[in-house]
């Protein structure tokens, strides 16, 4: 186990999630894009504390941080789809392109 | 050893079924997939001696996931991936973007100079995260709890029929 290693797999989710963020219609399936993206972060942010300055307990609340960010985005992310469906019928990213025009 | 085994068990299945979520037809096995790969980064969180943390990350996604299923069965087309169809768009470019950001990531990973370890491992990093959360980032404490009200009145305000936002088929507040 090394710092590397850790930080390999937390590029590898970044990535993954980042591929599905991109090339998901379903909203549903877009959020979970960024959920992966969000786990490769705590895996680089706990590598970090272990590895690199495990005295001080900065790293532990920098995750603690990231998971309330990812409990944010999804009751907002959701939050924004109702709305989204109830006004427009819009269930995919394709058919909420307002902000487009 | 044990611990290099047990990292790349869980690196494995992490990636793998993050990779899964996007590649199955069925949404309720890509939410089990999404669930599964959440377990796994837990799990490598408790490798790096992170017990509280690495349960909090799992016991949050499974109830998360719990909360997923719900919106996937009101807003996916085809939940039960009874009928195959693609809900895909502009898949090359993703793909090419994420390979690139993927390649910029790790080449940072490999080739940056890391600083010597400070420090030893706390025998109870549980404890340290607790003093620290009681003591001196208390603040960012109460800043999350400040942000977790808000997105709570946030998402209400939104999603709730007949609240601000909403408005009728012509446009007309309720």
């Amino acid at each position: 186990m090394t710092l590397e290693l850790f930080l390999l797999l937390a590029a590898a989710l970044f990535a993954v999630g980042l591929y599905g963020a991109l090339s998901q219609q379903s909203v549903v399936m877009v959020m979970m894009g960024l959920e992966v993206m969000v786990a490769g972060v705590i895996v680089a942010a706990a590598a970090f504390w272990y590895f690199l300055a495990p005295d001080r307990p900065d790293g532990q609340v920098l995750v603690l941080v990231v998971v309330s960010a990812m409990t944010v985005e999804m009751a907002m992310g959701f939050a924004v789809v109702t709305l989204l469906f109830r006004a427009s019928d819009a269930d995919t990213t394709d058919a909420a392109a307002e902000l487009r025009r | 050893m044990v611990p290099t085994v047990l990292f790349w068990l869980f690196a494995v299945v992490a990636v793998g079924s993050a990779v899964a979520v996007f590649r199955v037809d069925s949404m309720a096995r890509a939410t089990y997939a999404l669930a599964l790969s959440f377990v796994a980064v837990g799990a490598s969180l408790l490798l790096l001696n992170l017990a509280y943390l690495g349960v909090v990350t799992i016991l949050m996604m499974v109830m998360e996931m719990a909360v997923m299923a719900v919106f996937m069965i009101m807003f996916m087309m085809n939940p039960a991936g009874l009928m195959p169809m693609s809900m895909l768009h502009n898949q090359r470019a993703a793909l090419v973007l994420s390979g690139g950001v993927f390649a910029a990531l790790a080449a940072g990973a490999l080739l940056v100079e890391w600083p010597e370890r400070r420090g030893t491992v706390p025998d109870d990093p549980t404890r340290a995260a607790g003093d620290a959360v009681m003591g001196s980032k208390m603040l960012v404490m109460m800043g999350i709890g400040a942000v977790l009200f808000t997105t709570v009145v946030a998402a209400l305000v939104l999603a709730a029929a007949r609240s601000r936002y909403d408005r009728g088929p012509a446009g007309e507040r309720p």
